[in-house]
């Protein structure tokens, strides 16, 4: 007999190895894990048999925050959610304490345009910031590049808008701050250009990748028939062929002007996330295209004095409006005693604000539903049974925000 | 908009389980009685006319000085008819407990973790009802309107050898 032969049929099958199991952390900090999250997982050999996400890493109270500061402090603390599309989360807030004031209709046309066109862009760069850290996790390291010079194209643009490359606060109750520049609809054309020629290399570099495709395919599936009762909403719903996207199902500002799909995925993988993410992309190009194209003259921000703030030049000048100033500034504005649950889609989902007030310049409650809070639950259930170098591609297609979802 | 399942629950439930029901800027509610809780989100499911098969958001509120002090508010969406209804639930200071709706969809679970850890509400049968934002040691609960925003927690010592 030869040796080791019986031996090796013996172990044939792998049930029957006496295997015992590892815990393996993955995170707080790890090169695979952009942002701040602990994976505990228990494997057995390269399996995963249980996984314990941790978030909370990235809390910065900002439930606690806001109900100390006025209406108004709330939105730098917004910026700060989901840090890779601030405009939306702008946008989502604006929107909630508008309902609350009853000024919701009231918004000048021109400032809606305003705020779909920034937040398309933010979505273009949280999608984009996505599909580069995925692809580098991979190894494509390339197209992080290609894609990440694409979102800092697009960053200079809502910086020449803001005056601040990530932390905008530029939405107001109301309206906006300040109108867009002078031209800068010509430039957002050009880098959009640009934009659309780096997604098609990223696109000819990965899509029809062999590595790429065998860590994608197949890996992280999610059921269609799971996605509502686990609360997904996004890029990562819509990949299971769930579609559900709310400037669609419940259009908002200005979104039922603009034709646009809504792609959906088939097989709920990572390759469908992926793929969803990349043609959403050119969804949001084709909305900017027609919104810059119909966006119509006139004042970016709401004529209502117990909501927005006088103009400079009266505040420098007149008693009344300094006082009102004065007051809106100390006071901050007050929003009728009421509750609301506003919602609106983020660059991960349904970005939800649940409101409480009662009457006074402050919040009672200011919550955030966060989108990839909900997606990033599911992969409790998703990561057991997939290889250790599964959690990779799959973490990173989920898209978790720390921001967002530890707030 | 979803009047409708206002009005199925008012039908279904004529035991004072809905305690009562509105509608503000588009939103409608169910003040829910807590002992009802889990069978009312049940209802909701699965009744045809409702089909309330996405959980959207589960958070508490704290209401001091009213009492029952928290409510746990619940938001759901029904993707196919696309109503949006919110449900309340009063919980007392004292015993701050109500039914866990992880059974029901299984995203509440991350959503419940996170009400226990700001509010001390506690979900009974939740199957791993520990801390989810704050670590374990963490005294008190923050989003209480009774925990002041500056107060500092006792610095820890981890045992040796420990992760």
């Amino acid at each position: 007999m030869v040796f080791g032969e019986s031996d090796i049929s013996d172990f044939d099958n792998e049930g029957d190895l006496p295997t015992e199991t590892m815990p393996l952390m993955m995170g707080p900090s790890h090169p695979a894990m952009h942002g701040t999250v602990r994976i505990a997982l228990e494997v057995e050999g390269e399996k995963i048999k249980t996984a314990d996400i941790q978030i909370g890493y990235l809390h910065r109270c900002f439930e606690k925050e806001a109900e100390y500061a006025t209406w108004t402090q709330i939105f730098p603390y917004t910026d700060r959610l989901n840090y890779v599309s601030p405009m939306l989360n702008n946008v989502g807030y604006a929107i909630a304490v508008e309902k609350l004031l009853d000024i919701e209709g009231k918004i000048p046309e021109r400032a809606q345009y305003i705020r779909v066109i920034v937040g398309e862009i933010s979505r273009i760069t949280d999608h984009l910031t996505c599909l580069a850290a995925g692809a580098m996790e991979l190894g494509a390291f390339t197209v992080f590049f290609y894609l990440i010079k694409g979102r800092e194209w697009l960053w200079e643009l809502l910086e020449e808008v803001s005056g601040a490359r990530l932390t905008h606060s530029y939405v107001r109750i109301g309206g906006v701050v300040a109108d867009l520049p002078e031209g800068w609809p010509a430039k957002l054309r050009e880098v959009l250009a640009k934009v659309r020629v780096a997604l098609g290399d990223a696109d000819k570099l990965l899509t029809r990748n062999k590595i790429f495709r065998d860590r994608m395919d197949g890996v992280g599936v999610i059921a269609k028939a799971d996605a509502a009762g686990w609360g997904l909403t996004g890029p990562v719903a819509r990949s299971t062929g769930l579609a559900y996207d709310v400037r669609k199902d419940h259009p908002y500002l200005v979104y039922d002007r603009f034709d646009f799909d809504v792609p959906v995925g088939s097989t709920g993988d990572n390759f469908d996330r992926y793929a969803v993410r990349l043609e959403e992309i050119f969804q949001s190009m084709r909305i900017l295209d027609q919104a810059l194209a119909t966006i119509p003259a006139g004042p970016t921000i709401i004529d209502d004095p117990r909501v927005a703030l006088p103009k400079k030049r009266d505040t420098y000048n007149t008693i009344e409006a300094m006082i009102a100033h004065f007051k809106l500034i100390m006071d901050g504005l007050h929003v009728p005693t009421g509750e609301i649950y506003s919602f609106t889609e983020g660059g991960n989902g349904e970005l939800g604000f649940y409101i409480v007030s009662d009457g006074t310049g402050r919040p009672v409650k200011c919550r955030l539903r966060p989108p990839c809070f909900a997606n990033l639950a599911v992969l409790t259930k998703v990561l057991p049974g997939l290889f250790i170098a599964d959690v990779v591609p799959t973490f990173g297609m989920i898209n978790m925000i720390g921001g967002e979802c530890d707030r | 908009m979803a009047k409708i399942v206002l009005d199925r629950l008012t039908e279904r439930f004529t035991d004072g389980e809905i305690l009562e029901t509105g509608s503000q800027h588009g939103n409608e509610w169910a003040r829910v009685s807590p002992p009802a809780w889990r069978q009312v989100a049940e209802f909701l499911r699965d009744d045809a006319a409702a089909q309330m098969n996405m959980f959207v958001d589960l958070t508490c509120v704290d209401r001091t000085p009213r009492e029952p002090r928290f409510d746990v508010v619940l938001h759901l969406y029904s993707i196919e008819k696309r109503y949006r209804v919110r449900l309340l639930a009063g919980v007392s200071e004292k015993d701050p407990a109500i039914d866990t709706l992880v059974p029901v969809w299984l995203g509440a679970n991350w959503f419940e973790r996170e009400a226990f850890d700001m509010y001390g509400v506690r979900f009974s049968g939740h199957p791993d009802l520990r801390r989810i934002l704050m670590y374990q040691e963490f005294q008190g609960h923050p989003l209480r309107k009774d925990y002041p925003k500056e107060k500092r927690q006792p610095l820890l010592r981890r045992p040796p050898g420990s992760v």
